[in-house]
């Protein structure tokens, strides 16, 4: 029972921090419905919300296949870079052959616009998952290994000096102080990393598919099925949104002290 | 000039700890900071020093004279550029362990509550943190942290964070200890009874401390000898033996050896243009 009052409780303290945005939300949504019906505006520039929704209503079983194939892409691609980049930038930031050999190139392929690789994945391997995964593991992959790498070279000058004090070794130091101090940027890249896998997968889609959010929404675009375009669009963002905060609640559970930080640090400046 | 009864419990005091072996010893020790592209800066020059075992020593100095990188020397966290430092005979090298610290900043770690932090100390050192977990708990309650246990750093103030990285200094009971301006964040009851606080435990367990403070009655209140260091680059100016008797209390302010103390100290910031006399409004010629 408390752990259920407790729900409703933070439920409530979530509408209270969130009301103004979600009115915001609901105004616009008003607003945008009210104006095309006075105009007169063509649906196929602009359909009102009640039409978006019953179009999609309409073919909901359509997009919820597409929306399964997109995060799929998404997810593997993700746990693929977070799996790669995390050991990577242990060893960039311990091993000073990787750091000298091996982030300079980070550095250099990160200029690259990764986007532009898309239709050189499609020669490469097809038109499947793998090209799709690639794109998505390619653009998480390197706001993630850069700022892990920051993370694990962030030891502070003055801690590790206490730390030397004590004579602890390698595996204790790493575990107690430099882990924990990594982590705030390790989440920081996985945050940026998994707001641009969604972009990622769409993208990939887009250059060469039969299947997907991204197929579709060309697919409704050539058929200037507005509607369904802008339902996509709301799916795509809504899985985007998901697993973003699926990120921040592990950021949470990890570090839930460096959380507590930022907010007295925000409620100070507010 | 003093009553003598005072003068001959100081002087068997100082006698007392005169028999002592030196623990720390630095002799001819120089600290020169090189950077590329930089000014070097000579922040200790020929530094003759000895700390005997089980006394208090006291440095003061005006800012920038060198005393953090004296400790630091010690800790073994710089190496001196010329010269040579002992601790226990053995010459240091490298980071010494046996003994607990105060920086002049807390240093704690974000992610660990007060008493965590306290703790730390001896995760680091492989030793089982239940076994201390009371020991921290009544360190913290010595500090004045009794209900601040379970805070993090952000949560506390400059103050109570500084009285954390006090007794995570304290906690593996080693027998240096080595305080860069412990007191420095704390109001002045709460020094006044950290103080009392400290000489009390010294009492207890005689270790080997070094204390760095800028205040000049804290060091003749808290010492057996102080040594007053001149501005850049760094060097000793006078050690002077304090006569106080022990416990000092709070009481020993008004020592007649209290005034002659504070005020020879004053005399050498004068004389060094450390102090001038006549107040200057700041910001006007
Ligand atoms: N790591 C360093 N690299 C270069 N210069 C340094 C370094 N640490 C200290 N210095 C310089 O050495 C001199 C002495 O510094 P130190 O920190 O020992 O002074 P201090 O007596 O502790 O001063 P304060 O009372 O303000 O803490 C200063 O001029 C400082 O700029
Ligand atoms: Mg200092």
């Amino acid at each position: 029972m408390p752990g259920e009052q407790g729900a409703a409780r933070s439920f409530v303290a979530w509408v209270r921090t969130r009301g103004a945005a979600l009115l915001i939300f609901v105004a616009l949504f008003v607003v945008w419905e009210v104006a095309v019906r006075v105009t007169g505006i063509k649906e196929y520039l602009l359909p009102p919300p009640s039409t978006i929704w019953t179009e999609f209503w309409k073919r909901h079983d359509t997009v919820a296949l597409g929306a399964w194939v997109t995060t799929q892409e998404i997810l593997a691609g993700y746990a693929l870079a977070v799996v790669v980049s995390v050991p990577l930038a242990l060893a960039v930031a311990y091993s000073r052959f990787m750091e000298e050999a091996v982030y300079p190139v980070i550095v250099f392929l990160q200029i690259i616009p990764k986007i532009a690789i898309a239709p050189l994945f499609i020669i490469w391997f097809g038109f499947g998952f793998t090209p799709k995964l690639l794109l998505v593991f390619l653009l998480s992959f390197f706001p993630i290994v850069v700022s892990s790498i920051a993370g694990f070279k962030s030891a502070d000058a003055d801690i590790m000096d206490f730390a030397r004090t004590t004579g602890a070794s390698g595996w204790t130091l790493f575990r107690k102080i430099r882990l924990p101090q990594a982590l705030p940027h390790i989440f920081t890249g996985l945050k940026v990393g998994a707001a641009l896998a969604a972009t990622a997968a769409v993208v990939a889609e887009f250059v060469a598919s039969d299947r997907g959010l991204g197929y579709l929404l060309l697919q409704y675009n050539g058929q200037l099925d507005t509607p369904m375009v802008f339902a996509t669009i709301v799916i795509l963002s809504l899985i985007g949104l998901v697993v973003y905060y699926a990120v921040e609640v592990v950021e949470r559970l990890a570090i839930p002290w460096h959380v507590s930080q930022q907010a007295t640090a925000k409620d100070a400046t507010l | 000039m003093t009553a003598p009864s005072v003068a001959t419990a100081a002087t068997r005091i100082v006698a007392a700890t005169d028999a002592s072996p030196p623990y720390v010893a630095l002799t001819g020790v120089t600290k020169v900071y090189r950077r590329a592209g930089r000014e070097e800066t000579r922040a200790l020059d020929r530094v003759d020093l000895t700390i005997r075992e089980g006394e208090f020593l006291a440095i003061v100095g005006p800012s920038g004279c060198g005393k953090s990188t004296l400790l630091r020397l010690v800790a073994g966290l710089h190496l001196a550029s010329t010269g040579e430092v002992r601790v226990d005979g053995r010459v240091v090298d490298r980071p010494q362990t046996n003994l607990g610290i105060v920086f002049q900043s807390p240093v704690l770690l974000d992610w660990r509550t007060a008493l965590a932090n306290v703790l730390v100390q001896v995760e680091l050192r492989g030793l089982d943190p239940a076994a201390y977990r009371d020991r921290a708990r009544r360190l913290l309650t010595q500090v004045g942290l009794a209900d601040f246990g379970d805070r993090y750093p952000h949560e506390l103030s400059g103050g109570m964070r500084k009285r954390v990285a006090i007794a995570r200094a304290l906690i593996h009971d080693a027998p240096l200890l080595l305080m860069d301006e412990p007191f420095g964040a704390l109001d002045a009851l709460t020094r006044e009874q950290i103080r009392l606080d400290l000489e009390a435990l010294w009492l207890a367990t005689r270790k080997t401390v070094l204390f760095i403070t800028h205040s000049i009655d804290e060091a003749v209140l808290l010492a057996d000898r102080v040594v007053v260091m001149s501005p850049r680059p760094g060097r000793i100016e006078r050690i002077l033996d304090v006569g106080l008797p022990r416990p000092r209390g709070l009481d020993a302010r008004r020592a007649p050896e209290f005034t002659r103390a504070t005020e020879a100290i004053t005399e050498i910031f004068l004389a060094r243009g450390v102090l001038h006399g006549a107040a200057r409004p700041i910001g006007q010629e």
